[in-house]
């Protein structure tokens, strides 16, 4: 006698604490085996790229800190280049070595995110509760420069909103001294921990070929042995005078990834160290007042300053005509900005390109023939933010 | 090939009759083709020893209501191992049927759902050409220009009917566009208006 035995349809989400946010995810399973997996998107699409479209470039800034929330500044960043190049502007050095702290303080935040909730999604609890201290330290940052813990609209075309404030570089230096100690920490609970590397190691594994061909990018290609960084090999803002390790992992799965994220903040912390050495006193924007505004103090001096500063807070500045992408290293992957200008003051187009995006739909390839409880894990390991998935 | 210009060189003679336009601008090569080619040059450059743009980084379109071919279709590559990105473009008319890529990139799968979903362009031999960014059920293709910033209809929760519904939407005022161009540059307006009394006189 045979017996038909049906495959069973699985939500998983989009309410489940697991799946980092609003990700639908329809799974068959054959017993405890996962099939194939269906990621279902959109749940949080708030059509950034339509109303970037209809806004002027400095109000396009603050929609870029709602992708990836975790890491808001590395995106302004790749909007902020966008234009710079189209408007051919220089950005003073002081503004830069700002503009990478902030970066790769960014990087950091997310990193202590996925490495604990990684580790929360397969059991282990305190991770999070020490990491999450620190991410509150380093967002205190963030508001003291910016005046928000996370949407901070900081970077402008040209470099940065305002300067640091008084005695914030002397408080990163110190956060740069006792945060290699919390990595231990962090590392002593997970790294030789054997239900860890039971969740871990051979989970979710990517092959070199297959990283490239689903357009992998970040820790996810550095995960499975590709050296690619775009900080190292197309260099902008001033990651060429600094000096960093790009970590790669060897077997490409889970574990390869976090490691690869552990090693990434340590260095993280040295590039902030470097540009914290290597800061002297300046300007902290484009100096050309038809692109940023001038001091508050000026305009009361200044008619020219007035007028300027009503003109690019109502009509903003135009853009010449023009089509470029553009891309960072988020500490997702590689974030980029496609952008037509048309010479007037608000973007024609927008496209952005999130790394996530093509990290989740890989999904059906990683896990199939994995166990239901692998899910979690390589969903972690992907580190996916339905901020900038679903923008 | 090391330098951008070897590389425009050598697409312009190895596929000679397929390129319409090459050109070299913020360190990228854009190359204008026709819809009929997309797949013989996405395959040409990701195989050949002399590009290897092994990653599609993305699929986009771009609406120019006013052309008569009012998309165009834009696929950004990038090869790792030359440090290279490389900007293929065509034009389609509305309602055009383009080919998939899916068979040489399987990435280009949700980017070309995604250029359907926001754009309604439709792809041949797509595996599974559904909607993805947008509501179960939702109408329209947002990105167009046509397509009000507002949308059409908006989702609450109705208290009588205890459920969710979707409505038309109602505004308590409308999108406002100001017209900020400065009048002492002389907007688009005032300039047609003078040009005008200049003809008559």
């Amino acid at each position: 006698m045979t017996k038909k035995i049906k495959n069973l349809n699985l939500n998983f989400g989009p309410q489940h604490p697991a799946a980092h946010g609003v990700l639908r995810l329809i799974l068959e399973l054959d017993g405890e085996v996962v099939e194939k997996a269906d990621p279902h998107i959109g749940l949080l699409h708030r059509g950034t790229e339509k109303l970037i479209e209809n806004k002027t470039y400095m109000q396009a800034v603050p929609y870029f800190d709602r992708l990836d929330y975790v890491a808001p500044m590395n995106q302004e960043h790749a909007f902020a280049l966008a234009v710079e190049k189209i408007l051919k502007i220089d950005v003073p050095i002081r503004a830069q070595y700002i503009r990478v702290i902030f970066c790769e303080i960014g990087r950091i935040l997310s990193h202590i995110l996925n490495v604990t909730t990684q580790a929360l999604d397969v059991g282990a609890l305190t991770p999070s509760l020490w990491g999450f201290e620190e991410r509150e330290t380093l967002m205190t940052f963030y508001e003291r420069a910016s005046g928000s813990r996370l949407h901070a609209n900081y970077f402008r075309a040209g470099g940065v909103h305002q300067d640091l404030p008084k005695g914030l570089e002397e408080d990163i230096a110190k956060f740069c001294e006792t945060f290699p100690k919390i990595i231990n920490d962090l590392e002593s609970l997970l790294t030789d921990n054997r239900i860890f590397k039971q969740r871990n190691v051979d989970i979710g594994v990517v092959t070199k070929e297959d990283a490239l061909d689903y357009s992998f990018s970040g820790v996810m290609i550095r995960g499975s042995g590709v050296p690619w960084d775009l900080r190292k090999s197309q260099p902008y803002d001033c990651y060429e005078s600094l000096e960093f390790k790009i970590p790669v992992g060897k077997n490409g799965d889970c574990y390869d990834r976090y490691l690869c994220r552990i090693e990434e903040m340590k260095e993280s912390v040295s590039i902030i160290k470097q540009c914290l050495a290597k800061m002297e006193k300046g300007p902290i924007k484009s100096l050309d007042g038809k692109i940023s505004p001038p001091p508050k103090a000026e305009i009361k001096q200044s008619m020219e300053a007035l007028i300027h500063h009503f003109k690019l807070f109502t009509e903003g500045y135009r853009v010449p005509k023009d089509e470029i992408y553009t891309a960072v290293e988020a500490p997702k992957g590689e974030f980029g900005v496609y952008l037509i200008s048309d010479g007037s003051s608000k973007p024609y187009k927008c496209k952005i390109r999130a790394p996530g995006f093509s990290h989740l739909q890989s999904m059906d390839y990683l896990i199939k023939g994995h166990m239901l409880a692998d899910v979690p894990a390589v969903l972690g390991s992907l580190d996916i933010v339905f901020g900038e998935v679903d923008r | 090939m090391k330098s951008l210009e070897d590389l425009e060189k050598k697409i312009n003679s190895e596929l000679n009759t397929k390129i319409n336009s090459t050109e070299i601008k913020h360190n990228q090569i854009y190359i204008e083709i026709d819809k009929e080619d997309i797949i013989d040059v996405a395959l040409f450059l990701k195989t050949n020893h002399d590009s290897k743009f092994r990653q599609l980084i993305d699929i986009t379109a771009v609406d120019y209501p006013e052309n008569n071919q009012r998309f165009e279709l834009v696929y950004l590559f990038l090869s790792h191992e030359f440090n290279q990105r490389l900007i293929v473009k065509y034009n389609i008319v509305e309602n055009e049927v383009v080919p998939s890529l899916t068979t040489i990139f399987p990435s280009a799968n949700w980017m070309e759902r995604e250029v359907f979903d926001m754009y309604g362009v439709s792809f041949k031999d797509h595996p599974d050409l559904r909607r993805i960014l947008t509501d179960y059920g939702f109408e329209g293709h947002p990105l167009r220009k046509d397509f009000p910033l507002t949308g059409h209809s908006e989702v609450r929760y109705s208290e009588d009917q205890k459920k969710v519904i979707s409505e038309p939407v109602k505004l308590e005022q409308n999108y406002r566009n100001f017209d900020y161009e400065s009048p002492w540059e002389g907007t688009k307006y005032i300039k047609e208006e003078i040009e005008n009394n200049d003809k008559k006189n």
